[in-house]
């Protein structure tokens, strides 16, 4: 791998099934990551972001205003990129060089 | 008496930790090596394995509920498509095809995946390991199960899929599936989790489900979309099974690199020979297009496999041998191998077609470098064959790669005129491969390969043939003869769209006029 | 032996000349795509190369309109993608065609449909 490669920022990627169960989801990561865009394929919603992107429990709950279990995602999750890191309330895709 | 103490709830972590340590054993009466003879003879050195550890922390009845939870989704669509006749709102009964490929090729590796997991986690002496191989063991069976049941509705209308599983064993494309995971599945633990949960699922599958299945909800089958993703939604836990491993097998110890590196190269390229059929898929069987390959190509490997291998390099690992070709591939693979298919379409259970004009021209828009310079005169000329009651068939079987197993359609990198050969001699016998890549993993383990189930060299064998037909009777026609023992309706489901009982149907169904060209069409494939 | 495996991992190979009913020789036609990749024949080795032009490939490429074109005098041979020249007279054995050999042939000043290779 050459240096000019290593220094370029790689983006992480999360997508979903584009329902109503998705949607707060969706928008609490868009709430909470300033530099992620989502975009909507057929049947998709999938967000990409540079770097580092977090899912927060607390964020989707305002939003719903009911719990939230962040093992929840696995039900609508389509694909993803980057390291997880999973706890109760935080979910985060990055990558780690 | 003491005041009632809240006992605190073990948080994500520690749950996982409590419902996935303590869970393997050292043998007493029987030594480990003799117990587990399978995860250590490939040489990966593993010292603790107490540090592997599922990012998702997902634990046995975690996984249950969420699994339930989407089985109960995917049923609720399949059946109310079935009860919709939803078979009569996608986009064009040409759709339907790109599925017929579906349960034929893919199906089976599920299966195959199913089978391989369910080895690995009885196998590998790391507990955590083992909880993630067998859910994903699971998984694998559902997804068998689930892409079945679904595809079963179209089996009710439709040429093509009656009998897939016969024709996994049998019918000459689909040895290049069977092959690739026969290969997988004969390699090791360690090489199989690189060659499946790795390679193919983390840097390659995105390509199957997510583009193909976006492709399936623009052609109106919400069925085969929500099984793909459902299937998807379990992809990412197997992806993610895949990156640990990795990232496990080179974090234990140093040694361990260089024989990951040489799976990588190697599975890479096996799963991007593979992934030609889901190439050709996207670009002419989704009569509604999403995106090209090329686009796919670009998004999910070059730009999300490029940030991997860079994430890699700390370790040591540089991208796959064969990356560059592959890069170069992605302007060419799709038009290759639709060419084949057309060229051998008498020989398989399913329809082929020449682009309609718009289709072209959408290739054109594509492929600006390539489709109008090698592509599209060919299949104009093919069209105006076909126009003229000349459809155009090849009844001399290919050439075969003795790798990949799929017949030499790949041009030179660099030089898209020029067939892509490589030759080799291992113990007196001549081997021929499509591309470098294919000929290092045959040099590497010849062993393994002189024994490929090529359906060519099988048929010239004799081999493809029912018990008790005579090839030396006269009048004998060893075409009819395979495509009789592959079990395939020889006029329904193979031959040109143009003229199929699938059109007729479909036309019918709707009330759409009938299709005019059919009759010329049928004339060609009889002569 | 490169193969790393438990047990003595040995296995004969399934393409063996004996196991066929003639050798198997492998043909491509040069800047023709539309025939998508070489094809495979089981032929026999007293048959004489020249049948191979006159004989065998009008079944395989005669419907490109280039076909019928084809100067056999000026076609260049190829084995194992290196040039080479066979007598027509001779038999594929005595033109060293063995076993699962690859042959191909350039037709000068045929470049496919419309120029395009195919």
């Amino acid at each position: 791998m050459n240096a000019s490669t290593v220094s370029a920022v790689s983006s992480v990627f999360i997508a979903f099934q584009d329902n109503e169960e998705s949607r707060p989801v969706v928008d609490a990561i868009l709430a909470d990551n300033a530099q992620a865009s989502a975009t909507y394929p057929p049947g998709l919603v999938k967000i990409n972001a540079p770097g580092r992107l977090v899912i927060r429990r607390e964020t989707i709950e305002e939003q719903t205003g009911q719990r939230f279990n962040l093992q929840q995602l696995h039900v609508n999750l389509v694909t993803l990129s980057g390291y997880i890191d999973e706890d109760d309330d935080e979910f985060s895709l990055s990558w780690q060089h | 008496m003491d005041a009632p103490v809240i006992k605190k709830k073990l948080g994500l972590k520690d749950r996982y930790a409590a419902m996935t340590r303590g869970l393997a054993w050292d043998t007493t009466y029987q030594p480990m090596e003799k117990v587990f003879p399978f995860d250590q003879y490939e040489g990966i050195k593993i010292h603790d394995w107490d540090k592997w550890e599922d990012p998702f922390r997902l634990t046995m009845d975690a996984y249950w509920k969420y699994q339930g939870e989407k089985e109960k989704k995917l049923y609720a669509v399949i059946e109310a498509f079935a009860q919709n006749n939803g078979q009569l709102g996608i986009s064009d009964a040409r759709y339907v095809n790109a599925l017929k490929l579906f349960i034929q090729g893919v199906t089976p590796l599920e299966y195959y995946a199913h089978r391989g997991f369910a080895h690995v986690g009885r196998h590998f002496t790391g507990a955590g390991a083992r909880v993630a191989a067998q859910m994903q063991s699971i998984d694998e069976l559902r997804h068998y199960q689930t892409e079945t049941h679904a595809l079963s509705h179209y089996n009710k209308y439709f040429n093509g899929m009656h009998q897939p599983t016969q024709w996994f064993d049998r019918v000459w494309y689909l040895s290049v599936p069977k092959s690739f995971f026969e290969d997988a599945l004969s390699g090791g633990p360690f090489e199989f989790l690189t060659a499946v949960s790795f390679s193919f699922e983390y840097v390659l599958t995105n390509l199957l489900f997510v583009p193909f299945m976006s492709g399936a909800a623009h052609n109106g089958d919400m069925s085969t979309v929500t099984f793909g993703f459902s299937a998807q939604s379990d992809e990412s836990r197997h992806m993610t099974l895949g990156i640990e491993c990795i990232k496990f097998m080179l974090e234990q110890d140093p040694a361990n690199v260089p024989i990951v590196q040489k799976w990588i190269d190697k599975w890479f390229w096996r799963g991007y020979r593979l992934l030609t059929l889901v190439a050709m898929m996207q670009d002419y069987m989704l009569p509604k297009r999403v995106m090209s390959w090329k686009e796919s190509w670009e998004m999910y490997v070059e730009e999300n496999g490029g940030a991997l291998f860079r994430d890699l390099a700390r370790y040591g690992i540089r991208e796959p041998k064969g990356w560059k070709e592959a890069c170069e591939g992605k302007d060419h693979i799709s038009h290759q191998a639709w060419n084949t298919f057309y060229s051998y379409g008498a020989a398989a259970p399913f329809h082929t077609w020449i682009p309609k004009e718009d289709e072209l021209q959408w290739l054109s828009e594509k492929y600006p470098d390539t489709f109008d310079k090698y592509y599209r005169p060919r299949f104009e000329h093919l069209r105006e064959e076909q126009k003229a009651g000349r459809r155009i068939y090849n009844k001399t079987l290919p050439m075969l790669c003795n790798t990949c197993q799929i017949p030499l359609l790949f041009t030179e990198p660099g030089d898209p005129t020029k067939i892509c050969h490589r030759e080799t001699e291992y113990k007196g016998e001549k081997y021929h491969f499509c591309s470098d890549g294919c000929q290092h993993v045959f040099e590497d383990e010849p062993e393994k390969y002189v024994q490929s189930w090529l359906p060519v060299q099988q048929i010239y064998q004799g081999h493809c043939f029912k018990p008790g037909v005579d090839p030396t009777a006269e009048g004998f026609d060893p075409l009819l003869a395979v495509l009789d023992w592959y079990g395939m309706n020889v006029g329904r489901d193979n031959f040109d769209f143009e003229g199929s009982e699938d059109q007729k149907n479909f036309a019918t169904w709707r009330g759409d006029p009938a299709p005019v060209s059919a009759t010329a069409a049928q004339q060609g494939a009889q002569s | 032996m490169s193969v790393t495996a438990l047990k003595p991992y040995d296995f004969p190979a399934k393409d063996v000349r004996e196991n066929f009913p003639a050798p198997l020789l492998f043909i491509g036609w040069e800047e023709h795509l539309m025939f998508p990749c070489p094809v495979a024949l089981p032929l026999p080795a007293d048959m004489p190369f020249g049948a191979i032009g006159q004989v065998v490939l009008p079944g395989v490429y005669g419907v490109h309109p280039d076909f019928a074109r084809i100067d056999w005098n000026t076609t260049q041979w190829f084995k194992s993608g290196q040039p080479w020249t066979p007598d027509p007279a001779k038999s594929l054995a005595d033109n060293g065609l063995g076993h699962k050999d690859m042959i191909s042939f350039r037709t000068p000043g045929l470049t496919g449909i419309q120029g395009s290779f195919s």
